[in-house]
Formats: structure tokens, C-alpha cells, sequence
């Protein structure tokens, strides 16, 4: 690949106990990009999502063999510091999780907790990435409410503007539009359309049609392994595998 | 065989609705029992001189209740004070950084603390507590006591309630569910930012309700605070100076000097009051629980 790299897994292996999640896994995300990881239920691609942020070993037992490499540097290694890791990836979950506060605290929450203190910079940022997520106009009226008392797809969109108001240089999306109806799934896709001019963005997803109207590069996976990745004109029109040719006619799922 | 069923049914569901009755029924006795006994010292004197006079003198028919009223929460702020902070403190702990098994360990330690009568609390308190308050505490602040305190009924009555304010807050802490966590850690948030800001806040509506639950057993426990507190009728003026609680009140002179008019009456008017304050708390308590299950 030609392209410089943000984000590359080396030999990367992932253990839930016994349970050998990730094998082997060597990969590149390729910068300003929309790269679709696709693949049936359960062959680990949350698991791989996560991993290029390291969320993977919060909660849970995990053995992580290898590297993910970001901005040439090892995430996996002892005493990184992890928060700066953190803040330049965005995550954007299968469901929305607006933090408990209101509209305006959700955006201003990273911002905040990494050291901005001006108010007014602080009301600026906030309003940019409410417009940025095409948000504004639905709550600037009441950015003091809880933000529990907005739509699922107004949620979805606020969570993308509280990922992006830290500034990341990369999106991470678990099929970030299951939660969504037909209308809001198309606002965030389009968003995605206009993010990748700044932002690398890898969207995990099941559907087959969506990763065809996003992705520039796909990542196919099958019982933790990833069995090919290259651009989506290829993966889709002439793949090399076997399997990526079933699954892509859908006759494994 | 279907009709044996039904008739189980039919059996078992009008049980459940005489027993609900029959609680209900024993509350409204209790209340209409307390307003009866309490009646003739409410016709002699007025309800706000008898809960704002602080003159306790029986043999010449004055039943001032304010000192005790007082007492009451003073001691129970006070236990508040202690253990609300601790608490919440190591609910943190047991429920977002020690491992499985630890955690385990000390919520059955806790289970077992919830279970231990109260007597014997008491007990400890005079042990251990009364001569730690009168030896250390008290010098060390440049006061002289005895021991028996305000702080010692406090400090009793807060380990009494540790456990319901650790048990109810550790599970509403658990119940925040662990994408929340994710969403503030993946915007690079250390985990005490997360627990601060989104965990805790989260939880806070039911850490209230324990809270408030904790402050109804705290107000109406009796023999333990008893034990410990002194009683003395006086307002105390500072924590190591003995106080006189409403429930202690009631436990110390029932029965005794019934012969004295109007004695009897106004201990049942203290009974009342209490009674009240403890129902008011409760009322509290589950309309919080409700408008959490509603949100959640
Ligand atoms: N927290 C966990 N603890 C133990 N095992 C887990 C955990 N999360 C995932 N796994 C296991 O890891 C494997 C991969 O899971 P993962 O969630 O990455 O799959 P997925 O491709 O995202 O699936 P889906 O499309 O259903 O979301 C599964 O076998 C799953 O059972
Ligand atoms: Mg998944």
C-alpha cells in the first residue's frame, strides 16, 4: 500500500480466556479513508475495533499478543499513556450512549476533562461540532436538556459530535447505524462522506450494501482471521478467496 | 386437575390480598392508637409549644419535646456526616476496583454486619467507642467527656447503617451499564473521571435513596443509640456532650411514673412524632426509587 498509515496491526492476537479471538492478524487502515471491517457474527469484529484503541483490556480478562501500532508507536506496550491513545480516536458504539448531563456537557465533556477552560472557547467548540454532526439546528434550543430526551439518531449524532469535539484524527464506528432507522442511518453515513476528508474512519459492519456505499477499503474477516483486505472495487467485483466470494454473494452469514 | 389449579390460584391470590390488608390495617391502628393516647395533653396545651419548648419537666406538666427532637437529628446528621462519605468511598472500591473476589468477600462480611442485633452494637459502642470518645477523641480535641456522646451515638449508628447505604449503592453502581464507561474512556478520560463524572452521576439518584432509606432507620434506632448517648436532657453543644434522642426517650420512661398526669399522653405524642418523621422519610425514599425504575 502506497499510502501512509495511521493505525497497523502486527501479529496481532487476542485470547478471551481460552476463547482465540483475533489470530494473527497483520493490517494497515490506510489515512482518510473509509475502511468497512466486515464479516459474519462473531468472527471478532468489535474485538478488532477495539483493539486499535485499547479498549479491549478495560473490563475483561484479555491476552493480547503482537501489536497495533498508532503513529508508529506500539498502544500495547507498558506505561503508554493511554489517554492521549484515546483522545485521537473516536468511538461511536452500536447503540448511543449520551453521557448523564446535558446536550451542551456532552460535547464539552472531552474537552473539558483535557484541560479547556475558557468558556467561550468551550461554547464555540461545542456549537462547531453540533453544526459539523448537523445537529444544531434541532437543539440549539435546548442544549440544557438531558440529553437522554433526544431521538436515537439525534443520540447518535451527538455522540459522533462528543467523539469529534476532542479533536481525533481517527473515527471508530461498531456498526454505528444499527440502532437507527432508514433516515438517520443515511445523516450518518453522509456524515462519514464528509468526515474522511480529515478524519481516517473504520466502520464496523454487517451490512453488505452499506460497506458497498461507504467503504474505500474493506477488511474481510471469518472466525478471527482475516481472510482479505484491499480496496472495495476489488474486494466486491474480482475478490481472491473463496470465502470472501461466498460471503460476498451471501451464501455464508 | 385444572379446577384444583384455579382454585390454588384463587386461594393464593386473595391470601396475598388479606395479608397487604392486614399491614395496612396494623399501621392505621398504630396511628389512630398513638392519636387517641396522645389526645389529652394536645387539649391542654398547643402542638408548637409542646415541640418547641425545650422545658422538660414532668411534675409540673411541662412535656417540652425540642431538646429530644433535636437530639434526633443531631445524632442522625451526624451519623450521616461520618458514614456517607466512607460509604460512597468504598462502594467505589468494592464495585469498580477490587477484584471479583474480594468484592465478594466483604459484601457477605456486610450482609452479616446488616444482620446483627442491635443490642449488640450497642454493646460495642460501650466497650470499645464510650472509652476511646472519654480516653483519646475528647482529649486530643481539648474537651472533657465521659464518653457517653452525641459522637458516640453517632458513631454507633453509623456502622449500623453502613450496610444499607454500601449494599443498595454497590448495585446501582454496577447497574450503569459498562458502554457508558466506554463512551468516557474512549474520549480519553482517565478511570476516576469516568467513575467522577459519569458512573457516580449516574448512580447519584440511587445513592440518594439509600441515603434517605439509611436516614429512617438511623432516626428511629433505639436501644444501640440509647446505650451509648447519655441521656441527658439538654441540647448538646458539641458532639462529645451527652444528647437524648426521641426513641430513647420513649424506651427510658414508658411504663415508668405512669402516675403522673399527662406523663403517659405525651410520651405517646413523642411516640406520634416520631412515627411521622420516619413515615415522611420512607415516602421520600420510595417515590426517588420510582422515579429511578421510571428513567431506567
Ligand atoms: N467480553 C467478552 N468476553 C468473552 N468473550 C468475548 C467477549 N467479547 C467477545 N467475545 C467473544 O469473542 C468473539 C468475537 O466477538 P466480537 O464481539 O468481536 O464479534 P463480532 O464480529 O463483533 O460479532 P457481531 O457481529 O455479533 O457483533 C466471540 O466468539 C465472542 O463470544
Ligand atoms: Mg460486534
Amino acid at each position: 500500500m502506497e499510502q501512509k498509515s495511521h493505525i497497523e496491526a502486527k501479529k496481532l492476537n487476542v485470547y478471551y480466556g481460552n476463547n482465540h479471538v483475533l489470530k494473527n492478524i497483520n493490517l494497515q487502515i490506510p489515512d482518510k479513508k473509509i475502511t468497512a471491517i466486515i464479516g459474519p457474527s462473531g468472527c471478532g469484529k468489535t474485538t478488532l475495533l477495539k483493539s486499535f484503541n485499547r479498549m479491549i483490556d478495560i473490563f475483561d480478562e484479555v491476552k493480547v499478543t503482537g501489536e497495533v501500532l498508532f503513529d508508529n508507536e506500539n498502544i500495547y506496550k507498558k506505561n503508554i499513556e493511554l489517554t492521549h491513545v484515546r483522545k485521537k480516536m473516536g468511538l461511536l458504539l452500536q447503540r448511543p450512549f449520551p453521557l448523564p448531563m446535558s446536550i451542551f456537557d456532552n460535547v464539552a465533556y472531552g474537552p473539558k476533562i483535557h484541560g479547556l477552560k475558557s468558556k467561550k472557547k468551550i461554547r464555540e467548540l461545542v456549537e462547531f461540532y453540533l453544526k459539523e454532526t448537523s445537529l444544531w439546528n434541532e437543539v440549539k434550543d435546548k442544549l440544557q436538556a438531558p440529553a437522554t430526551s433526544l431521538s436515537i439518531g439525534q443520540q447518535q449524532r451527538l455522540c459522533l459530535a462528543r467523539g469529534l469535539a476532542v479533536e481525533p484524527e481517527v473515527i471508530l464506528g461498531d456498526e454505528p447505524t444499527s440502532a437507527l432507522d432508514p433516515i438517520a442511518t443515511r445523516k450518518i453515513e453522509e456524515k462519514f462522506h464528509q468526515l474522511k476528508k480529515d478524519y481516517t474512519i473504520v466502520i464496523v459492519t454487517h451490512i453488505l450494501r452499506q460497506a458497498k456505499r461507504l467503504a474505500d477499503y474493506v477488511i474481510f474477516m471469518y472466525l478471527g482471521e482475516l481472510i482479505e483486505a484491499g480496496p472495495a472495487d476489488k474486494i466486491f467485483n474480482e475478490p481472491e478467496k473463496e470465502l470472501t466470494k461466498e460471503y460476498i454473494k451471501g451464501l455464508i452469514s | 386437575m385444572k379446577n384444583t389449579r384455579n382454585l390454588k390460584d384463587i386461594i393464593f391470590k386473595n391470601l396475598i390480598k388479606l395479608l397487604t390488608n392486614i399491614s395496612i390495617l396494623v399501621l392505621i391502628g398504630i396511628f389512630l392508637s398513638l392519636i387517641i393516647k396522645s389526645a389529652p395533653i394536645l387539649k391542654e396545651k398547643s402542638i408548637i409549644e409542646i415541640l418547641f419548648s425545650t422545658k422538660w419537666q414532668p411534675f409540673k406538666k411541662e412535656f417540652g419535646l425540642w431538646t429530644f427532637i433535636i437530639s434526633t437529628f443531631y445524632v442522625t446528621i451526624f451519623s450521616l456526616i461520618i458514614s456517607v462519605p466512607l460509604c460512597i468511598l468504598s462502594s467505589v472500591y468494592l464495585s469498580e476496583y477490587c477484584n471479583k473476589r474480594i468484592k465478594i468477600f466483604f459484601l457477605s462480611i456486610i450482609d452479616i454486619l446488616a444482620g446483627i442485633p442491635s443490642v449488640i452494637y450497642g454493646i460495642w459502642g460501650v466497650i470499645i467507642i464510650v472509652p476511646l470518645i472519654k480516653n483519646q477523641i475528647a482529649p486530643f480535641f481539648n474537651a472533657s467527656s465521659n464518653g457517653y456522646s452525641l459522637l458516640a451515638g453517632a458513631i454507633v449508628l453509623s456502622v449500623m447503617i453502613f450496610p444499607i447505604i454500601i449494599q443498595i449503592t454497590v448495585q446501582v453502581m454496577e447497574n450503569v451499564p459498562r458502554e457508558l464507561r466506554e463512551a468516557s474512556i474512549a474520549i480519553g478520560a482517565t478511570k476516576w473521571e469516568t467513575i467522577k463524572f459519569v458512573v457516580l452521576k449516574k448512580a447519584q439518584p440511587g445513592i440518594i435513596a439509600s441515603i434517605i432509606i439509611a436516614t429512617s432507620r438511623a432516626l428511629g434506632e433505639t436501644i444501640a443509640v440509647l446505650m451509648v448517648v447519655g441521656n441527658v436532657i439538654k441540647i448538646p453543644k458539641s458532639v462529645f456532650d451527652p444528647a437524648y434522642p426521641l426513641p430513647a426517650l420513649i424506651a427510658n420512661n414508658y411504663g415508668e411514673m405512669m402516675s403522673i398526669p399527662l406523663y403517659e399522653s405525651a410520651i405517646m405524642l413523642s411516640a406520634l412524632i416520631l412515627l411521622i418523621i420516619v413515615l415522611a422519610f420512607n415516602v421520600l425514599a420510595r417515590i426517588i426509587l420510582i422515579r429511578i425504575e421510571r428513567k431506567s
